[in-house]
């Protein structure tokens, strides 16, 4: 899983109807540090995560694993907020 | 797998419900040589890992194996962790 921050949202109405009500967030993955790294993912955002807040982001075939979205066109979800993280460099 | 360094550890109160109970780890990749390599991650732990551990995880599908079967959402799992810096035998070196 990887470290990310919510950039902004995505509204789609024309899209597969598996994805209708989940709401879609932009997500920037970013280094321990605070930093940003390249690239973002639309992720499915299964705990009502906010603007600014890091999350938690889970890639691949495991995103489809996340409450809700079993079968669905999934292969990024937010699956926690985090309150804080400690590291040792 | 790879081998990775336990380097810290995250703190998630709101998140996913089969999640509860578990522990986040930050994890650094290492290559053979125990050296860092490409950046660190967030790895679900299923052995009781500790912070400046060397461990193994286990990425994709199957990283979820350790808990409830495909219910789990994780992408990558501590299932291991080496005994000591010690006991990885690399003869290249």
């Amino acid at each position: 899983m990887i470290i990310g921050r919510i950039l902004g949202t995505v509204v789609s109405t024309q899209k597969d109807e598996r994805l209708l009500g989940k709401k879609l967030l932009i997500v920037k993955p970013i280094n321990l540090d605070g930093t940003d790294q390249s690239g973002y993912v639309v992720a499915v955002d299964t705990v009502g995560a906010g603007y600014h807040e890091r999350v938690i982001v889970v890639g691949g075939s495991s995103a489809r694993m996340a409450e809700g979205n079993k079968d669905c066109p999934v292969d990024s979800a937010i699956i926690g907020v985090i309150d804080s993280f400690e590291f040792i460099s | 797998m790879q081998i990775a360094r336990v380097i810290g550890t995250v703190v998630s109160t709101v998140k996913n419900e089969s999640l509860h109970g578990r522990k986040f780890l930050l994890v650094q990749t290492l290559n053979a040589d125990l050296k860092a390599k490409g950046s660190p991650m967030i790895a679900l732990d299923s052995v009781g890992a500790g912070v400046g551990e060397l461990v193994f995880w286990c990425r994709g599908k199957e990283a979820s194996f350790p808990f409830k079967r495909d219910q789990t959402p994780t992408d990558c799992t501590i299932v291991g962790i080496i005994d000591s810096d010690s006991h990885v035998f690399n003869p290249s070196n």
